[in-house]
């Protein structure tokens, strides 16, 4: 979009502000902007952040990559990986940090799936 | 650096290796930033200061500072170099030189490309234009930077990058490891590295949620519209916005005000009217974001090759700095305009802070920014304009239409649109597509997690379901040391310890032994002859690869300054270098008691036609640590003095020793006066009642002793050395007599 600077014409409904009144109104407009986006963070996710969730149980990164693969080509992600791995855990009865590792080996993941329910989604 | 426990001692380099060990165990010491110690008040020296922080233990201080009693006063705000030269074992002897000078905040740039790789890296692999960031690398800069802030007695803070498509990921191995601060700004993966904007956004949430969790201080990235613009004083109303939105994301996301660092450059530089610009705008971002911390930068956008323009720039910068306010000041090294920087030139950066810095010192106590007139005007209009911009933004759709209609990095002035925007497509960009809702049983069983997360009930916090997550249980990180056998740090190691071995110096620039060397040079020719003249001198001299680094016209046809870079074919083996041996030097007590023993006379004077005084009041006077102060008694005898007055003064004052100054070095006019002290002194024969003694810039003790004198003293000699040595002079001469009889 080209256009010439019409600052004057377009700043006709700022000019009776205060400065203070000017600064509130710069913060509220930034705060309604960016609400939105935390809403769809709070909401989302994604491989960075699940691999991020599994960098904090005690997984290597080579692992976190391997296994948030694995969650994304099934469709999985949006469980949560931690939510994946504990399950897997569960369902076989070991430590999670084995279970995470078993699923780096491509063990274990048609089970996972059932269980979880990635296949529908 | 000895024995088992680590130290670093100020005589000796750092041994890499050492730091290299046992990193598998590495923990940092603490999380988070640290400030600097201020002092409202304080007495540093003769002076008393109103903006400093707490003193270094060990330090550098500027050259200047040997007349103020070699004090080096460290400013309030913290300062940053900037390190990156694709080796980290290089950079760290880099990092311990920049701190003896007085930065605290370390930031290492990373290297091309590592924003668009999805996940970590692991190891030490070579990086171009910066490093690669990796659990290693973080450790072994972090336990690093512990011996040297142990060793110049303040924190030093690591500093690294949040941003790309593993910024989650990153923010969880630097909280882990004890990174003190990050950039991290989604709207800068989005414009200037071609991240999907909504990947780049969501990321984010969670990479600020686990950074205010180990107290990192968030520096944002609005400064890059500044370095981009095509006229960077246009993007002010634009750069309001863009800091904002990443303000009011962070502070929403949970982060504090105060760890939010606001990235700001003085837009413009010389030859425009610079501060006219900088400063209303300086005033207005202040004003906008009172709460929030501001990182000063330098000017990059108008950095040439011409190193002394760059510094005063840097210099108007840190006025503007000095003048408004700041938390941090970033420095940019004057090469910045020539390649990546080099070792020296991140010092020269720290030092021109530093310098201007004390130099205003209490300034804001004589003078203070009107904040009427211009400044008002523009202040207001500023704010204006970025309201505007806000409330195109909202009318648009929100922020994600905005950027994809080319809002942002336009260079009109807004609301003036040259059309020229960078434009990116929502659906668009590396990471596109992979961002999926979480479901209604979404779960994280870890802490300092953002968003949605489907916890059970009862726990005390998230990570009991595992027993503790590495942030609560660090025993839990797992650490990779190396993926690649041959692209690593210890390979490279080898090569420099080979040299050591063999005990072969190199010049160098920024990587060990690298064989670098500029050379100055001026050709009565215009530039592209000057240019040719250049490189075929450097080839006949045998340098290797030379390049024209800078160019400075003088006239277009009388000539052309012109430096140039190279490297040098050749090394030097250590066992055969010539090092002038240190006289040792008697403490001044016992000078003292020496001279109330045996009182001491010297006849002192600048020799020829040479109306220098300043080197040879330094040596005498009591005020600069002079001999009298030891109860020397001097007769000083003046400026252009001949040589033949002088002896006569010295036969007639009955004294222990001559001391003659001489500057003025043309025909060799020192060395032969130096001469003729001597043989006079023998003419007369009253060679054996004299101790004689030469001093002078250009004089050395080698080459006095060659004319004759008994000493010779060059620059930087203080009172004591000469004192010192007449001392012990005459203790031997007195010896040797006693012995002859």
């Amino acid at each position: 979009m080209e256009r010439p600077d019409d600052f004057e014409k377009r700043r006709e409904h700022l000019k009776a502000l205060s400065d203070e009144e000017l600064k509130q109104r710069f913060w509220q407009l930034a705060e309604e902007i960016v609400r939105p986006l935390y809403d769809l963070a709070w909401s989302h996710t994604s491989p960075s952040i699940e691999r991020s969730v599994l960098l904090r149980m005690g997984f290597s990164s080579l692992e976190a990559k391997a296994i948030v693969s694995g969650l994304e080509k099934r469709g999985l992600l949006g469980k949560g990986a931690g939510r994946a791995v504990l399950e897997y855990a569960a369902m076989t009865g070991s430590h999670y940090l084995e279970a995470g590792r078993a699923l780096c080996e491509g063990k274990g993941w048609e089970e996972l799936s059932r269980r979880l329910g990635g296949a529908t989604r | 650096m000895s024995g088992n426990e680590l130290r670093l001692s100020p005589s000796e380099k750092m041994d890499i290796q050492k730091i290299l060990e046992d990193l598998e165990h590495y923990r940092p010491r603490r999380k988070g930033w640290v400030w600097r110690e201020k002092h409202m008040l304080q007495k540093i020296g003769p002076f008393e200061y109103r903006n400093t922080s707490k003193g270094l233990k060990r330090f550098v201080p500027l050259p200047a500072a040997k007349y103020f009693g070699g004090i080096d006063p460290q400013p309030d705000f913290t300062i940053t170099t900037e390190i990156a030269s694709g080796r980290f074992e290089d950079d760290l002897r880099r990092m311990r030189m920049a701190a003896w000078h007085g930065a605290d905040h370390m930031m290492v740039i990373r290297t091309t490309g590592q924003s668009h790789i999805d996940g970590l890296l692991e190891g030490t692999p070579e990086g171009v234009g910066g490093i690669p960031i990796t659990r290693k690398q973080l450790r072994a800069t972090r336990k690093a930077l512990d011996l040297i802030e142990d060793e110049v007695g303040r924190p030093i803070n690591l500093h690294s990058y949040v941003s790309g498509v593993a910024g989650p990921e990153i923010a969880v191995l630097f909280a882990e490891e004890g990174v003190n601060g990050a950039h991290q700004d989604p709207q800068y993966n989005i414009l200037y590295r071609n991240v999907n904007m909504v990947r780049s956004f969501v990321d984010a949430a969670c990479a600020k949620k686990v950074m205010a969790s180990a107290g990192m201080l968030q520096i944002d990235g609005a400064h890059n519209a500044n370095a981009t613009a095509r006229e960077a004083w246009k993007v002010m109303p634009e750069l309001l916005v863009q800091h904002a939105i990443n303000c009011a994301f962070s502070t929403m996301v949970g982060m504090p005000r105060e760890y939010i660092a606001l990235s700001t450059v003085p837009p413009t530089a010389p030859p425009a009217p610079c501060l006219a610009l900088d400063l209303p705008y300086a005033v207005a971002l202040r004003w906008l974001f009172s709460g929030y911390k501001i990182r000063a930068q330098q000017n990059t956008r108008y950095i040439e090759s011409d190193m002394r323009e760059a510094t005063v720039t840097h210099v108007l910068n840190l006025l503007v700095s000095r003048l408004t306010s700041a938390d941090i000041q970033s420095t940019i090294t004057p090469d910045e305009g020539r390649n990546v920087p080099w070792h020296y030139n991140n010092i020269a950066a720290v030092d021109t802070a530093k310098q201007v810095l004390n130099g205003l010192d209490s300034v804001k106590e004589l003078v203070e920014v009107k904040r009427d007139g211009l400044v008002k005007e523009r202040v207001r209009e500023l704010v204006e304009r970025a309201v505007l911009f806000l409330e195109e933004i909202k009318e648009k759709g929100g922020y994600f239409n905005a950027v994809a209609s080319g809002f942002f990095v336009d260079s009109g002035y807004y609301p003036e649109r040259n059309g020229d925007g960078i434009k990116r497509d929502i659906d668009g960009g590396v990471g596109a597509g992979t961002v999926v809702p979480r479901d209604p049983d979404y779960m994280a069983p870890v802490c300092h997690h953002f968003g949605y997360n489907k916890l059970p009930g009862g726990l005390s916090k998230p990570c009991d379901l595992i027993g503790g997550c590495t942030l609560c249980n660090p025993e839990k990180i797992v650490f990779i040391d190396e993926l690649d056998p041959q692209d690593n740090v210890e390979t490279r190691l080898e090569k420099v310890r080979k040299e050591k071995e063999a005990g072969l110096i190199r010049p160098e620039v920024q990587w060990a032994g690298d064989g670098y060397i500029t050379m100055t040079m001026f050709f009565a020719e215009p530039a592209d002859v000057a240019e040719a003249a250049a490189i075929a001198t450097a080839e006949k001299l045998g340098l290797e690869e030379p390049l024209v680094i800078h160019k400075g016209i003088m006239h277009p046809a009388e000539g052309t300054l012109i430096e140039l870079k190279a490297r040098v074919p050749v090394a030097v083996r250590r066992d055969e270098l010539k090092i002038p041996e240190k006289p040792e030097i008697l403490s001044p007590d016992e000078i003292r008691e020496d001279v109330r023993q045996n009182p001491m006379t010297v006849v002192a004077a600048t020799v020829g036609e040479d109306e220098h005084s300043v080197g040879m009041r330094e040596i005498i006077d009591i005020k600069h640590g002079g001999i009298e102060g030891f109860g020397i008694r001097a007769v000083y005898l003046g400026t252009s003095v001949p040589v033949e007055k002088v002896v006569n003064a010295a036969i007639e004052h009955d004294a222990d020793a001559i001391l003659i100054s001489t500057i003025i070095t043309h025909a060799d006019i020192h060395k032969k006066n130096m001469e003729r002290l001597h043989e006079l002194c023998v003419e007369k024969g009253v060679r054996d009642r004299f101790i004689l003694v030469g001093g002078g810039t250009q004089v050395t003790d080698e080459m006095a002793k060659s004319c004759g004198l008994d000493a010779g003293f060059g620059r930087g000699t203080k009172g004591i050395h000469v004192a010192s040595f007449l001392v012990k002079r005459r203790r031997e001469l007195r010896k040797r007599r006693e012995g002859g009889k």
